[in-house]
């Protein structure tokens, strides 16, 4: 994803005033329930828009305003002093302190706030897997909830027809996902930007209405239920000697480390595809694809792998789903959960772990913690992503490689560079 | 380089219509043109000849607003017009037939005229206008009802003048008309530019076939790489040893 | 009832869904001609006029204004959710698609998707999750035709869809905003330097095609007699199936496609599972995107694209 716009102060305002009169325009529409006006909940709702919006200029008129340029915003800034003290410390202290801080949460919290935890976590591994799609390769998935579903059905059906366990499921639901992942990719490989996202939201929506109409085998919407909780084994001394002893993840606790450790996992394997050959060759072909064939990556293979990929972190997300809740049906894979994960992607800062696992607290977390919002969190989001890609199109926590683009090399460098090619041009 | 004694002679007695000084544009970061000036007298035919790539289409383009021009000034009439969108332009009277003829395909050669006339709502002119253009190019009353993509490269260049002429401008900006004709059709088409003249348009004229362009015209400019080099009569560049070398292939 | 008047009942039935169809992917069709990009609130847009046409058409029925005055109550309903809905496509643009003309695709695209999650989803909190009955008009009463049963607000439907097509064809190829429509949508910088100011083109382009949509959400609400805030979503993909069949940016092409998407989704209801008809359309979409993704009708030269 590119610079956005670069927007004048002029055009700015113009912004400003049209969302404000996107803002009357939605008020009557909102404000009737029947044929009465009723003022509260049109001004609920129009409160969450003026919100959003103030966010947004507030983002854009601080970045403009002279103080901020001088004290936090140049090349001396602040803001850039501050990242340097930061960065003194390593990374992996970050890391550190970030982790242990979550593995005590659960500690402090009540059973309410470490389910929410899980959840949030759930979506942490949605997130990062669609981020190697759309953040990485630049491929739009609205459908990737789809494949959350395969893995969730993968081991429903396979735990309540066969009694498999989660351990052997997992494998086979990762491998089902990868191949859907590919069957979806597919045809879709040739296509542009705007067909792609809708060719996918169809491929999400037919696997939720097979789920839905093929009752012979998912017991259609009325879900699945009784799948078994996943379990470990571990060496124990009993009368007989050494055996192995089953500890079956029942409790919420033990749920919560389980996909804490799945989370752990998925950030360093996308970390490390990041930072491979593969990771950058998913970066060319974001940036130009045509460039990047050209200069020998094997583009169609990648971009199927990049949907193999996020598909199979998916599908262990799906498959963990459906075991802590003992129950899954069709409902739960509906076109907005796609759109829940890729908000979390684009709002975190596509391609950006960090910005993925602040967007995924701020997405699921927060509006559990406060009920009421819960309703308005979708209407303020889908704002939020419009109003961000104009103002600020990076994300929250914009990924580092973008840093080290072109941009960033003075532009006069680049003129004069351009001018010793011509003269030698001239001189041939 | 500077220009010579005779262009400021030739300012001193025509009012000048175009007036470009010291204009800069760029291309995300490649310098295209790097300060052009030239004025253009009002009434005159004026060439514009270079090599590929030397800037002359994005002079043209330039003028129009199409590209910004990150320095200098473009007036025309005595107007400032560098800070102008390419619609607004279009107002104060130029016009241009573009590079590569830029017709509408998918609209008939009637409409491609009447998008010419956009801006204009004086009905009666602007359908005695369309019989000057069908008198210039009768070919076009032939094709008048067929679609403008089906039309053949040198109709689609007889249309884009045309187009160009439906404005009824002051200015007509044509930008390589002889590109890719054959060469019956090329003398045919610089007659006709002629005759446009004569009917009192100024015409600033680029062009890779520069003895074509040079021969017709009163003033003429080459350009090398983003820059004006050379600034004279059109006859005098005609004998000019540089030019005869590098452009009359003599 | 027979073999022959069950034909042309389904007939009917293909008629009436197809030029709801194709309404809807006339305003895809006409927005993605102009700036290549595919207007997702669309669907939303489709909804909102079903709302708004429910809200004046329940005002009116309050104060006895329905039975007094018939074809005036029509009238309004379909002017004040055109009108409403037009305008707010004009706000949306200018909001989420103008300021990202230049920006990557990806960027717009999201910006859109943005668009139509709020929008959505800003239905839903004012107007419930659930059905919302829409009063009948019309009734039950109707003609025979050979057996099949037509009621009088199918025939209303299909007229008036008609009727808007007509006049939407008229003023894109008569009028001089029209043509500018066209040129803009042909060659934007060629438009430009005509002197079209291709902002005001633009504007037209999202005053029109949310228009056609809310007038589709009115009839959908009219006939099934329900409206819900997330119904625009399978209409939706519906009707972008009938744009990319007929070829998106071609006007004939969206009716087209609109034609064959709902004949294809009633002849599949009528002698096939229909709770698979969804399925179908998908299938259709995603066929046609892998084997001709320019359509039927699209990209050839000899047609008539906005």
């Amino acid at each position: 994803m590119k610079q956005g716009s670069e927007m004048g102060n002029g055009e700015f305002k113009k912004f400003i005033i049209y969302s404000l009169f996107l803002g009357v325009l939605i008020l009557p529409m909102v404000g009737f329930p029947g044929t009465h006006f009723e003022a509260k909940r049109a001004f609920i709702v129009w409160g969450v828009f003026v919100g959003v919006l103030a966010l947004g200029m507030l983002n854009q008129v601080v970045r403009q305003s002279s103080i901020y340029q001088k004290t936090l915003g140049g090349p001396q800034s602040f803001n850039r002093r501050v990242t340097k003290q930061f960065q003194k410390i390593p990374v992996r202290h970050w890391t550190l302190i970030l982790l242990a801080a979550v593995a005590v949460y659960p500690l402090l919290a009540n059973n309410y706030m470490v389910d929410v935890g899980i959840t949030c976590l759930i979506y942490i591994v949605l997130g990062l897997g669609l981020n190697i799609v759309v953040g990485l390769a630049g491929l739009l998935d609205l459908g990737y909830i789809a494949f959350y579903a395969v893995g969730a059905y993968t081991y429903s059906l396979l735990n309540l027809h066969f009694g498999m366990s989660f351990w052997l499921c997992l494998p086979i639901g990762i491998l089902l996902g990868a191949i859907l992942g590919c069957v979806i990719g597919y045809p879709t490989l040739r296509m542009r930007g705007d067909y792609l996202a809708i060719v996918t939201m169809g491929f999400g929506e037919i696997i939720r209405l097979v789920l839905n109409n093929w009752d012979s085998l998912t017991k259609g919407p009325n879900g699945l239920l009784g799948m078994a909780k996943p379990s470990i084994m571990y060496p124990a001394f009993s009368n007989s000697g050494l055996e192995w002893a089953t500890y079956s993840l029942k409790s919420l606790h033990a749920l919560y480390y389980f996909i804490l450790l799945i989370a752990v996992l998925t950030v360093i394997g996308v970390r490390r595809l990041d930072q491979s050959r593969i990771g950058r060759a998913w970066v060319a072909i974001r940036e130009d694809e045509v460039a990047a064939e050209l200069s020998g990556v094997p583009t169609t293979w990648l971009k199927l792998l990049a949907y193999a990929m996020g598909a199979a972190f998916a599908s262990v997300a799906g498959a963990f789903f459906a075991a802590k809740l003992s129950y899954t049906n069709p409902n739960f894979f509906i076109f907005m959960e796609s759109c829940i994960v890729l908000c979390i992607v684009v709002l975190g800062g596509a391609g950006s772990i960090p910005g993925v696992i602040l967007a995924g607290v701020l997405l699921i977390a927060v509006p559990e913690v406060f009920r009421e919002l819960q309703d308005y969190r979708m209407f303020a989001f889908g704002l939020a992503m419009a109003v961000m890609m104009v103002l600020r199109p990076e994300g929250l926590i914009p990924a580092t490689r973008r840093k080290l683009g072109l941009s960033d090399i003075e532009t006069d460098t680049i003129g004069e560079l351009e001018e010793s090619y011509q003269a030698v041009d001239s001189r041939t | 380089m500077k220009q010579t004694p005779l262009g400021n002679w030739r300012r001193a007695i025509k009012p000048s219509i175009l007036e470009l000084k010291n204009v800069h544009t760029y291309y995300g970061n490649i310098h295209a043109l790097k300060g052009i000036s030239c004025t253009i007298p009002s009434g005159d035919i004026a060439c514009l000849i270079g090599a590929n790539g030397a800037g002359k289409s994005t002079t043209l383009l330039t003028i129009f607003g199409v590209q910004r021009a990150a320095r200098g000034e473009i007036r025309f009439k005595g107007r400032p017009i560098h800070r102008l969108r390419p619609e607004q332009v279009a107002v104060q009277g130029i016009s241009q037939a573009p590079e590569g003829r830029q017709i509408f395909a998918r609209m008939t050669t009637l409409e491609n005229l009447e998008m010419g006339a956009y801006l204009r709502n004086d009905k009666a002119e602007v359908a005695g206008d369309m019989e000057w253009v069908f008198g210039l190019f009768p070919r076009l009353k032939d094709r008048a009802r067929q679609l403008g993509g089906t039309l053949s490269g040198g109709e689609q260049q007889m249309l884009a003048i045309g187009r160009a002429l439906m404005a009824r401008p002051e200015l007509l900006l044509l930008d390589e008309p002889s590109l890719g004709l054959a060469p019956k059709l090329v003398e045919k088409i610089f007659e006709t530019i002629l005759e446009i003249n004569k009917n009192g348009v100024t015409i600033f004229l680029v062009e890779q076939n520069a003895h074509m362009a040079l021969s017709i015209s009163n003033t003429g400019y080459v350009m090398e790489t983003g820059r004006i080099v050379l600034t004279d009569s059109a006859a005098a560049l005609l004998k000019n040893e540089k030019v005869k070398k590098a452009y009359l292939g003599e | 009832m027979d073999t022959s008047s069950f034909l042309v009942q389904q007939l009917i039935n293909a008629l009436f869904l197809g030029s709801i169809y194709a309404l809807i992917a006339l305003g895809y069709t006409m927005v993605y001609g102009i700036i290549e990009l595919i207007n997702f609130a669309h669907g939303e847009l489709f909804t909102a006029g079903a709302f708004i046409g429910l809200i004046v058409l329940a005002a009116l029925q309050k104060y006895g204004f329905v039975q007094t005055h018939f074809v005036l109550t029509l009238f309004l309903v379909f002017g004040m959710a055109m009108a409403y809905v037009g305008v707010l496509g004009v706000a949306i643009e200018h909001v989420a698609y103008k300021p990202l003309r230049n920006a990557s695709r990806l960027a717009a695209i999201l910006s859109a998707l943005g668009m139509s999650i709020f929008l959505s989803n800003g239905m839903m909190l004012s107007q419930g999750v659930s059905d919302r009955a829409y009063p009948a008009l019309f009734g039950l009463k109707g003609i025979t035709i050979i057996g099949a049963r037509i009621t009088y607000g199918q025939v209303f439907i299909i007229i008036l869809s008609l009727l808007l097509m007509v006049a939407l064809n008229m003023f894109v190829n008569w009028t001089k905003l029209g043509k500018a429509m066209r040129a803009t949508a042909q060659n934007q910088v060629m438009a430009r330097m005509l002197g079209i100011n291709i902002d005001r083109t633009i504007r037209v382009t999202f005053i029109i095609g949310p228009a056609l949509g809310a007038a589709a959400g009115v009839m959908v609400g009219m006939y099934y007699g329900s409206v819900r805030f997330d119904m625009g979503f399978i209409y939706m993909i519906k009707a972008f199936a009938a744009a990319i069949l007929g070829g998106i940016g071609s006007i004939p092409g969206a009716v087209l496609g609109g034609m064959i998407i709902g004949g294809v989704e009633v002849a599949w209801s009528a002698f096939l599972p229909s709770a698979w008809k969804d399925v179908t359309t998908f299938i259709v979409l995603i066929l046609v995107l892998y084997f001709k993704p320019s359509g039927i009708l699209g990209e050839d030269v000899s047609e008539t694209r906005v």
